[in-house]
């Protein structure tokens, strides 16, 4: 079990190294190999169980590894007396399910964790939220709770939350699959932003479209190991994996 | 919350159907035509208090009794048997006071208790667990007498000696199976609240302390208040069991007043009378609390 490691911006920000992890009997990840560099922009994707989601839990420790290795800039998360709270000072995750909390406005969801955990002033916290709602588009719903956002409206305040912390990596866990179809895009849209100001972002996607006009590289994954990689260009005319092309036939 | 979900899977078995509970909407013609059926209850019972009372002064006259009607009874014993003798504190106040007392400590200890049973501790947790358990189900009256009798009348302080009172101590003893009730609502409440909440907080870097403090029980509030409600009722119609161990509460000096008289005959008026205040103090609140929980349960 190594520890944490100085990290410079020519390494890979996130790297995944030979990663194993099972619930029990069943095994979900068996090697999983990925490394991301700064500013890059990864999809994930595959069949459901493909274990897409936990590779991405693991990355912010809400899952545990059973053996291999994660690090995040330079910090091991496979790691006993690993800080967890430093690591997720640099990870920020967006969930299917939005996951807001309904007894916060919208724009107190967003301030929360720079005030609690970060005990950052409360002027500059407000100030940087009230930025951060309108780069997700939502200036006049600061006010409003949950309850009265729509599904997409909430996404995007749960991206904004995620961004208030400053983090260096965003994860963000099929955020469109609980959405209406019409409010799919303005997700897509405040993520597709976040990508071209050079956010590192992970994404676990079904977004094919999307995956392939802004990922740097795609990962496919099935039972637990990736299949086929490549950058989205050659990814989805060439695949060489029966299992690849059978899925992407499926989908596409 | 929904009341009723389509099962997942096919079924012959009896599933239960969708129904709307009464006064379950938001402000309307029908909250308010429930509020004025449950006055009309209050004022049935009030016309049934008077009338029988006024009967039993005509009888009292046709009698051409020289003793006091029942009512000119309840109207003289009325000051004792509310506000205890003068300069104590006891009658039916008594009766209030010790349900504040125990309420107000019995929340405090059991929530704790409560944020016990879910402590990643496994000794906190399950101790805190075997206390719930042991006080919720033990029978009122023996943790009553078990607390008067073990409890010292008088302490010692650095010398000086402090009276405990009896109600104090009775207080005390009704806070327990209270602080267990209590407990076990608390756990509930936060098992009720989605992961996702856990999870969203988790990676926000919130710590577990500030998860819980900040995240997890606001949320639970809403679902607490009305079953806690429902404990304070319960409690204050519990604590006329104090009389049993001697302290002046309503009940005991309903029976002292009782015992002055030795008329049978004002025994029914005089419990009657007493009852009344029991049921005028807690009906409004049992009342409120379903009015909670259904606007809770329509709003989630």
């Amino acid at each position: 079990m190594s520890t944490t490691t100085a990290w410079s911006p020519d390494q890979p920000i996130v790297s995944i190294k030979d990663v194993y992890k099972s619930f029990g009997e069943l095994e979900v990840l068996k090697g999983i190999n990925i490394d991301v560099m700064k500013g890059e922009v990864i999809c994930i994707i595959g069949p459901s169980g493909s274990g897409k989601s936990t590779l991405i839990r693991c990355i912010n420790a809400l899952n545990n590894i059973n053996s291999g290795s994660i690090k995040v800039k330079g910090m091991e998360v496979n790691n006993l007396e690993l800080d967890k709270l430093e690591l997720r000072k640099e990870v920020g995750m967006v969930f299917q399910q939005y996951n807001l909390f309904p007894h916060k406005t919208a724009l107190e969801n967003i301030m929360m964790a720079p005030l609690k955990v970060l005990n950052q002033p409360i002027k500059e916290v407000e100030e940087k939220a009230r930025q951060l709602i309108e780069r997700v588009n939502l200036v006049g719903k600061e006010s409003s709770y949950p309850g009265e956002l729509s599904g997409g409206q909430q996404q995007r305040v749960a991206i904004a939350r995620s961004l208030a912390m400053n983090p260096e990596v965003m994860l963000f866990d099929e955020v469109t699959a609980a959405l209406d179809p019409e409010t799919v895009n303005e997700v897509l849209l405040a993520i597709k932003d976040l990508a071209q100001k050079g956010m590192t972002c992970i994404l676990v996607t079904h977004e094919m479209g999307f995956a392939r006009e802004i990922a740097d590289h795609i990962y496919f994954t099935d039972r637990g190991v990736i299949v086929e990689h490549g950058p989205p260009a050659t990814f989805f005319t060439e695949a060489k994996d029966p299992r690849t092309q059978e899925f992407l036939s499926q989908i596409l | 919350m929904k009341l009723y979900q389509k099962p997942k899977t096919p079924t012959d078995l009896p599933v239960l159907k969708p129904f709307v509970v009464s006064g379950s909407k938001t402000w309307s013609m029908e909250t308010f035509g429930t509020i004025t059926a449950d006055r009309r209850i209050l004022v049935a019972f009030a016309i049934f208090l008077i009338a029988w009372l006024s009967v039993d002064v005509v009888y009292a006259q046709i009698q051409s009794d020289t003793n006091q009607s029942a009512f000119a009874t309840l109207i003289k014993w009325t000051p004792l048997m509310l506000l205890g003798p003068p300069g104590e504190l006891g009658g039916f106040v008594l009766n209030i006071v010790v349900s504040f007392i125990a309420m107000a400590l019995g929340t405090f200890l059991g929530l704790w208790l409560g944020l016990g049973q879910i402590s990643l501790n496994p000794i906190i947790r399950r101790s805190s667990w075997a206390i719930t358990q042991l006080f919720r189900n033990s029978p009122w009256l023996v943790l009553l007498f078990y607390i008067m009798l073990l409890m010292p009348f008088r302490v010692t302080i650095a010398g000086v000696d402090f009276d405990i009172p009896g109600w104090w101590k009775a207080a005390f003893a009704l806070s327990l199976p209270i602080m267990a009730n209590i407990s076990e609502i608390v756990r509930g409440a936060i098992a009720s609240i989605p992961t996702g909440q856990w999870e969203s907080a988790e990676s926000l870097a919130f710590s577990r302390t500030q998860t819980i403090w900040q995240i997890i029980l606001p949320q639970c509030v809403k679902r607490m208040l009305p079953p806690w409600m429902n404990w304070y009722c319960i409690l204050t119609m519990s604590t006329p069991l104090v009389s049993i161990l001697g302290v002046s509460d309503g009940m005991s000096l309903t029976q002292d007043a009782l015992a002055a008289e030795s008329r049978s005959e004002f025994l029914i008026p005089m419990y009657l009378w007493l009852m009344s205040w029991f049921f005028i103090y807690s009906y409004p609140i049992a009342k409120l609390t379903r009015r909670l929980e259904h606007r809770f349960a329509v709003n989630e």
